[in-house]
């Protein structure tokens, strides 16, 4: 154990530094995707509301990994051999896995929007609306705000969720924590420890994260 | 009743959602400063008629003329009439997320009628007449049913309306609280407000109504004054449905 602190300590901490980036943007563009599908999935437009769907339906029925190959593999043989867009299209590892993250943790994020938006109830919208302020208004001043409240759970697990999610894109080769101990463990052979490590790694940062988001949750509730 | 104005002209309305009718052909003429009661049973449509009236509804087929103005015709700014004819709701509907004051300033400060402090100094005297002044500050969750229709209707005066529609503002409510409420609309129906009321309270109908509408299966059965359609009705359907609840 000693041996994996000491000499490799460094390395996977900045590994899990590096879990913390991809982590990271991912949940920003996520969260961007996810308002944007969830909004789509409640207005009353049935094109949006198809589209938003069948997102949802699509991102939700596919395996996070084999989006992953997809998109890191299989959308740039796409460009180049399939359709030759002139020169050479290539992701790096970190930008096909905020693509990867983004894509699957915006789609659970517009299920959650969605449910958060509709389990406010519809007298709040239709108040609004008669004392004339518009749809938009009245969704942005009056529903939202209401709506996160209910949401804030949700989305925290949704944010630890995709915390853990990172470590499957070491299979396209992003040097996050789970890949970095890959080669710890073939240069030491030593895998109960170097796994044991890794796993108290994720559990302190998901410790934090829980504890800063009972922090936000109970300043949101105040007053209530 | 002629040389009065018409405020909202009604012909040939009609509401289906998908298979049900639930408007048949409805027309009728509200003038101004008129109050209106809508009485009949659960599922005739009274609901549904004075949520056509501002479009929160809407039509199938029909006219609506408010003004002058067909509300249905296209083009027309859906938002800006809603600001002149505002309702008040069963359910109350406060804004859950502002305080009392907030939810009386919102709307007309949103809409640029006016400033944060014009707002405020006119919400405050709304509260007085509801006479609520010192839960200017309270949230929604904190007030009894009463007192929250009471604000509900403060509201809605902040918009400075023409018309007025209330769909069952005391259905809702325990029955003791039931009286604040119908003592605010009885003012205000001596100021003058042009109101069209959906009630069960046969009593409050019979004191502040100009003139009664008895709908049933998506028509209108029977119209006149309190004393006409309650005191002595004329159609088989009117007079069962009094029987039953007086």
């Amino acid at each position: 154990m000693e041996i994996i602190i000491t000499k490799y300590g460094g390395l996977l901490l900045k590994a899990m530094g590096q879990t913390l980036i991809l982590a990271l943007y991912g949940l920003f563009f996520a969260c961007i995707v996810g308002l944007i599908f969830g909004l789509m999935s409640v207005i009353k437009n049935k094109v949006c509301n198809v589209i938003a769907q069948v997102f949802v339906f699509v991102i939700r029925g596919v395996p996070m990994i084999v989006l992953a190959f997809f998109i890191y593999f299989g959308v740039p043989y796409f460009l180049n051999t399939i359709v030759g867009v002139g020169k050479q299209v290539t992701l790096t590892a970190l930008q096909a896995g905020t693509i990867c993250l983004t894509l699957n943790c915006g789609a659970y994020m517009a299920e959650i929007i969605r449910a958060g938006i509709q389990s406010v109830d519809i007298g709040q919208m239709e108040a609004g609306r008669s004392l004339g302020l518009s749809y938009a208004k009245t969704m942005r001043k009056i529903v939202m705000p209401q709506a996160i409240r209910t949401m804030i759970p949700s989305i925290i697990n949704q944010f630890i969720i995709t915390l853990k999610d990172t470590s499957i894109l070491s299979v396209i080769g992003f040097p996050e924590l789970v890949n970095s101990a890959k080669n710890v463990q073939a240069n030491t052979f030593l895998s109960f420890q170097t796994w044991a490590v890794v796993g108290i790694m994720y559990l302190v940062v998901i410790t934090i994260l829980s504890y800063a988001a009972k922090l936000i949750e109970r300043r949101m509730n105040r007053g209530r | 009743m002629e040389d009065r104005n018409v405020k909202i002209h009604v012909s040939n309305l009609r509401k289906c959602f998908g298979d049900l009718e639930v408007l048949q052909d409805i027309s009728t003429d509200i003038y101004e400063g008129e109050v209106v009661v809508i009485l009949g049973p659960s599922g005739s449509g009274k609901s549904t008629f004075l949520r056509c009236l501002n479009r929160l509804e809407e039509k199938t087929a029909g006219e609506i003329v408010i003004d002058g103005k067909d509300i249905y015709a296209k083009g027309v700014d859906i938002n800006k009439m809603r600001e002149d004819i505002v309702m008040v709701f069963q359910h109350f509907n406060l804004f859950n997320n502002f305080d009392v004051l907030g939810n009386m300033t919102l709307a007309p400060t949103m809409l640029k009628k006016a400033s944060k402090e014009e707002a405020k100094d006119n919400a405050m005297k709304m509260l007085e007449k509801v006479d609520l002044v010192e839960k200017a500050h309270v949230y929604p969750a904190q007030l009894s049913g009463g007192q929250k229709q009471r604000v509900a209707i403060a509201r809605a005066l902040c918009m400075n309306p023409d018309i007025m529609l209330f769909d069952e503002p005391t259905s809702a409510l325990d029955p003791e609280m039931v009286g604040e409420v119908l003592n605010v609309m009885k003012a205000l129906a001596a100021e003058g407000m042009t109101m069209v009321i959906v009630t069960h309270e046969i009593g409050f109908a019979r004191e502040v109504a100009d003139r009664i509408i008895f709908m049933d299966g998506g028509y209108i059965v029977e119209e006149g004054t309190p004393e006409e359609v309650i005191g002595n009705p004329k159609e088989a359907r009117t007079i069962d449905f009094l029987n039953k609840v007086l």
